[in-house]
């Protein structure tokens, strides 16, 4: 048995006597250790750190509130994460390949990342998407994009997530549609969109229309996904964004998390009950450097969501528990001695898992040159099979429970996102603090303040600012199609030549109708899909019905 | 206090990626420019128009979405025509080794990757700006 | 330079733009050119716009300016933003909340930092609003820097002076009760949608009766919600109707002439500045009186008659 107030008292005696002692004669390499939120991290962590904790009430067990160690009673034991990974570019034929590519290498699960045009609800050929076809992303303007894009892959087995945001309810339309067309019930089909769009505002700037009109719209998909597309999930709620435009762990945390209860409140405020449509909600976390905080900020993740949800009266487990998936940090990566990336992705991709995230996603070691080439994609893969296959970690549930550090910083985290909540309510709310550039403040400062500390060498990034090399970068890159975007562009003709046009012009008349009063959009939206109207013809209307959103800019 | 080199960030296309491009813009003000941020989604008439009027000395392009072929190379041409010679264009991101000479080539004379200081493009601007 | 003074009469963008840099770095061929096209200017109507940082005065700008487009009126935008104390650089990040205003070439803005002056101005705001009123603007709006006790310097350039405020920011309208609540020809309650705005209106308008007692006119206070466009037009009437007013008082002349008095200050004393500072022997002399002040061997004053002394003989 464990007497804290004992242990604290020879703690100080230790420290005393012993470790005072030493760093007189060795000093410590850093006056100061500090994870990535800015937080001190001890020279150690004893039982008195965490003595506040009540096992039963605080940690707990796996798939039972508050969910703490883990989701589901097994975790890895009874079904490994899906090894997801996210690819795109190009054409829907090229894409298509990739995706044949990586599930014959063992992954799971598939994850679309679209074109920039597409992502913005553009068509290939609108002015604005000049020179930005297929190029972070595969191009989709239309059903028909869809359909090729999954030619020859078993939607009805395999599980697919969708990187949208503003046009995310009609991308996901396109997907269903395709389904349906190939006989596949849309009851059956199994998936996510992002469809996240407080990030958006907040980070990812992939926004089209303003807060309101975009909350209703993704409203309209939880209710729809609730009745009819009930194995989908209709939001991934991410934090991975805002941490790559600079944000702090905790920071993460506290604002993805926050995001998550504000969607919750609006679709509570449409009238839905809670526990119909909650069990569909996802989240999507970034996998950063520091191993151990990472690990936290997944499991308070779990247990602020479980409180929160709680609090808000779901009745069913599957309400309250936070299923995630997690992509290790693009930023960390470097153009410089390209290799080493993938033991920074393998360390990350650790940390994720000991997190007990439900899926994965590992970068390819090109990230900072180019999209992913089939070799860099390939051993990403391969990194996780190593993980699951080779380390032993998945042989019991939550290894990390139970450290003093882990507890600690988890529950550390869990405080400082409660006192970033206050804030938020002290400035209205969560979309009152956006329009007046709280978050995206704070992130610009955190941003800086890292930045800083790499430029004046307080923090070091192997490769970057020590252990330089000058050898030229040599890996293979991803080549693309040159001709890719005109023979896009003589597609999407032709398709508008060939459908017809007056059933597409009446369905679009028809969702502008809707979109200016409060019906469900999604089943207009399919009507167009099915008609074969672009994404871009599609997105317009609502984009003269709602308006486009100016962002407060802060630096 | 005297003449202050004035720098014109702009991002180009559809881009969102703003982190760099509002590190580099605060980096540039610590060292004494005057620094105009335009924000997202410019065309590069925008830009163009943007740098005439505020009479730039450096155009600092960012882009991470791999379009900088046709967007960078597009403002470099529009500031020729403007008569904006002496206009100091450079760019940064997600930028492919190979590229580099070919933007060189075009008038972009700094093209600066990931892992770039923020000293390094600071000095450069001070070294090759227009006197 | 003949070609530069007929290409900003002309309303050429770039001629304007090198003008305004070279008035901003005391270039001696701006004051040439600027002696050139002075006889052209006057016929701008200049709005200075003041208010503390986040009541909106980008957006209404932003706004205004539609609106004035609207009526086919030309429009000059200078928007002044804090020079950094410690490295002399600025981030000037007016423009980017007036993107909708971009590619309209009856639309010319222009970024600032104050470089050291303090008031809430540049030191070269007069010669840049000449440059623009004398390029063919028929409006030119000055944004200034915020509103605090010492940013007042708008009144001297502007022929109305507006002051934003936004309910719920308590320390504005404490601000303009420290003292700087008369440099308003007309208030604007921004973000009017707001909690507290009725409060906020009363407020300033009690202020507006105490100090319009004895005045012909009374300040009037408007209410707006500049980034969905409401109260702009109503804002664009009185700014007219304010105008119409200096006209028919004489106001008007007066108002042009604490301009130009304050510009002619302005002028003499960077002047004399630079001509003092540039002085070598000042700078031979600077780094050894400095030393001696520190050691309590002379006094400031004594320092600085001992600098003048040998420059006024």
């Amino acid at each position: 048995m464990n007497d804290e107030k004992e242990i604290k008292k020879k703690r100080s005696e230790w420290e005393k006597e012993y470790y005072n002692n030493h760093i007189k004669k060795h000093p410590e390499r850093k006056d100061k250790f500090e994870n990535l939120s800015w937080n001190e991290i001890k020279n150690l962590y004893t039982p008195d750190d965490i003595a506040h904790l009540d096992y039963l009430k605080d940690i707990g067990f796996p798939g039972q509130y508050p969910f703490l160690r883990g989701v589901h009673p097994t975790m890895y034991r009874g079904r490994l994460w899906t090894y997801r990974l996210f690819s795109g570019f190009g054409s829907a034929e090229e894409t298509n390949q990739r995706y044949k590519y990586l599930l014959d290498h063992g992954e799971t699960g598939l994850s679309v990342a679209f074109d920039y045009p597409t992502l913005y609800g553009y068509d290939t050929d609108h002015p604005m998407s000049r020179g930005e076809f297929g190029k972070c992303g595969v191009a989709v303007s239309s059903l028909q994009d869809m359909e090729i894009l999954f030619s020859g892959i078993p939607i009805d087995k395999v599980t697919t997530s969708m990187t949208i945001n503003g046009p995310a309810a009609i991308v996901w339309g396109f997907y269903i549609a395709n389904a349906e067309n190939r006989g596949i019930d849309r009851r059956i089909i199994g998936g996510t969109i992002q469809n996240d769009i407080l990030k958006e505002y907040i980070a990812q700037k992939s926004f089209i229309f303003p807060p309101e009109p975009s909350m209703r719209l993704i409203v309209d998909t939880f209710e729809f996904g609730s009745k009819e597309v009930p194995r989908w999930n209709t939001i991934s709620i991410s934090g991975y964004h805002i941490r790559e435009a600079g944000s702090t762990a905790v920071q993460e945390l506290a604002f993805t998390v926050g995001d998550g209860v504000e969607y919750v409140k609006w679709a509570m405020k449409r009238g839905l009950k809670i526990d119909d449509f909650a069990p569909r909600l996802s989240f999507f976390f970034n996998a950063h450097n520091d191993f151990f905080e990472e690990i936290a900020k997944y499991r308070a993740a779990r247990r602020i969501w479980a409180k929160e949800m709680k609090k808000l009266g779901a009745k069913k487990p599957r309400s309250m528990f936070m299923r995630f998936h997690t992509q290790t940090a693009g930023c960390t990566l470097t153009a410089q001695q390209p290799e080493i990336n993938i033991t920074r992705v393998a360390l990350q991709g650790l940390a994720a898992v000991l997190g007990g995230t439900q899926s994965l996603h590992t970068n390819s070691m090109d990230e900072a040159l180019a999209l992913p080439s089939e070799k860099a994609a390939r051993i990403a893969l391969r990194t996780q099979q190593i993980i699951a296959e080779e380390t032993g970690v998945t042989n019991t549930v939550d290894p990390l429970g139970g450290s003093y550090y882990i507890e600690w910083l988890t529950d550390k985290m869990e405080e400082e996102t409660y006192q970033y909540w206050d804030r938020v309510e002290k400035l209205g709310g969560v979309i009152p603090a956006i329009e007046k550039g709280f978050y995206q403040r704070e992130i610009a400062e955190a941003a800086y303040k890292y930045q800083k500390e790499i430029d004046d060498k307080k923090r070091t990034i192997v490769g970057v600012n020590d252990y330089v090399m000058d050898e030229p970068i040599d890996i293979p890159l991803l080549k693309m199609d040159e001709k890719g975007e005109e023979r896009q562009i003589k597609r999407l003709n032709k398709l508008r030549k060939d459908r017809d046009n007056q059933k597409v012009e009446r369905n679009l008349n028809r969702l502008k109708k809707a979109a200016e009063g409060d019906e469900n959009l999604m089943p207009y939206i399919l009507d167009c899909v099915h008609s074969y109207a672009t994404l871009g013809e599609t997105c317009q209307v609502l984009r003269d019905v709602f308006g486009e959103y100016k962002e407060p800019v802060i630096y | 206090m005297g003449r202050k080199i004035r720098v014109l960030v702009a991002k180009p296309g559809l881009d969102g990626h703003d982190r760099g491009a509002k590190i580099v813009a605060r980096a540039l003000r610590d060292a004494g420019m005057e620094v105009i941020y335009t924000g997202l989604h410019q065309t590069a008439e925008m830009i163009v128009d943007a740098a005439v009027q505020e009479d730039v000395d450096v155009v600092g392009l960012s882009l991470l979405s791999g379009a900088h072929m046709t967007l960078f190379v597009d403002v470099a041409k529009l500031l020729k025509k403007k008569g904006m010679d002496d206009v100091l264009v450079v760019g940064g991101g997600i930028i492919p080794e190979e590229d580099i000479p070919k933007l060189k080539k075009e008038g972009i004379k700094g093209v600066f990757g990931p892992g770039t200081p923020c000293d390094e493009i600071v000095d450069f601007i001070k070294k090759n700006v227009k006197k | 330079m003949k070609d530069i003074a007929q290409k900003v009469l002309k309303g050429d963008a770039r001629a304007v733009a090198r003008l305004i840099t070279l008035a901003e770095n005391n270039d001696p061929v701006a004051t040439e050119i600027m002696k050139e096209i002075y006889p052209h200017t006057g016929k701008a109507h200049v709005i200075g716009i003041t208010g503390v940082m986040g009541s909106g005065k980008s957006t209404l700008i932003c706004e205004l300016t539609r609106a004035y487009r609207k009526q086919g009126k030309k429009v000059g935008i200078i928007a002044i933003d804090p020079t950094s104390p410690f490295s002399g650089g600025a981030l000037l990040g007016d423009r980017i909340r007036m993107n909708e205003l971009a590619m309209d070439d009856g639309v010319f803005i222009r970024s600032m930092g104050t470089r050291g002056m303090l008031g809430g101005l540049t030191s070269a705001v007069y010669d840049v609003v000449e440059i623009l009123d004398a390029s063919g603007k028929d409006v030119v709006l000055v944004e200034t820097v915020g509103v605090g006790q010492a940013e007042v310097d708008v009144i001297k350039i502007a022929d109305t002076t507006l002051v934003i405020i936004v309910p719920g920011l308590g320390d504005s309208i404490q601000t303009l009760k420290a003292g700087v609540m008369e440099i308003a020809d007309i208030y604007v309650v921004n973000k009017a949608d707001r909690d507290g705005v009725e409060q906020a209106v009363a407020e300033v308008e009690s202020l507006v009766d105490i100090s319009s007692a004895n005045k012909e006119r009374k300040t009037p206070v408007l209410t707006a919600v500049a980034k969905e466009g409401k109260g702009i037009k109503e804002l664009a009437v009185e700014i007219g109707n304010h105008f119409k007013y200096l006209e028919k008082t004489k106001e008007f002349d007066k108002q042009r002439r604490l301009r130009y008095e304050a510009e002619l200050v302005e002028i003499i004393r960077k002047e004399l500045m630079n001509f003092i500072f540039d002085e070598s022997t000042f700078k031979e002399k600077i780094e050894d009186l400095l030393d001696k002040i520190s050691k309590k061997e002379i006094d400031p004053h004594s320092a600085a008659e001992e600098i003048l002394g040998k420059i006024l003989k």
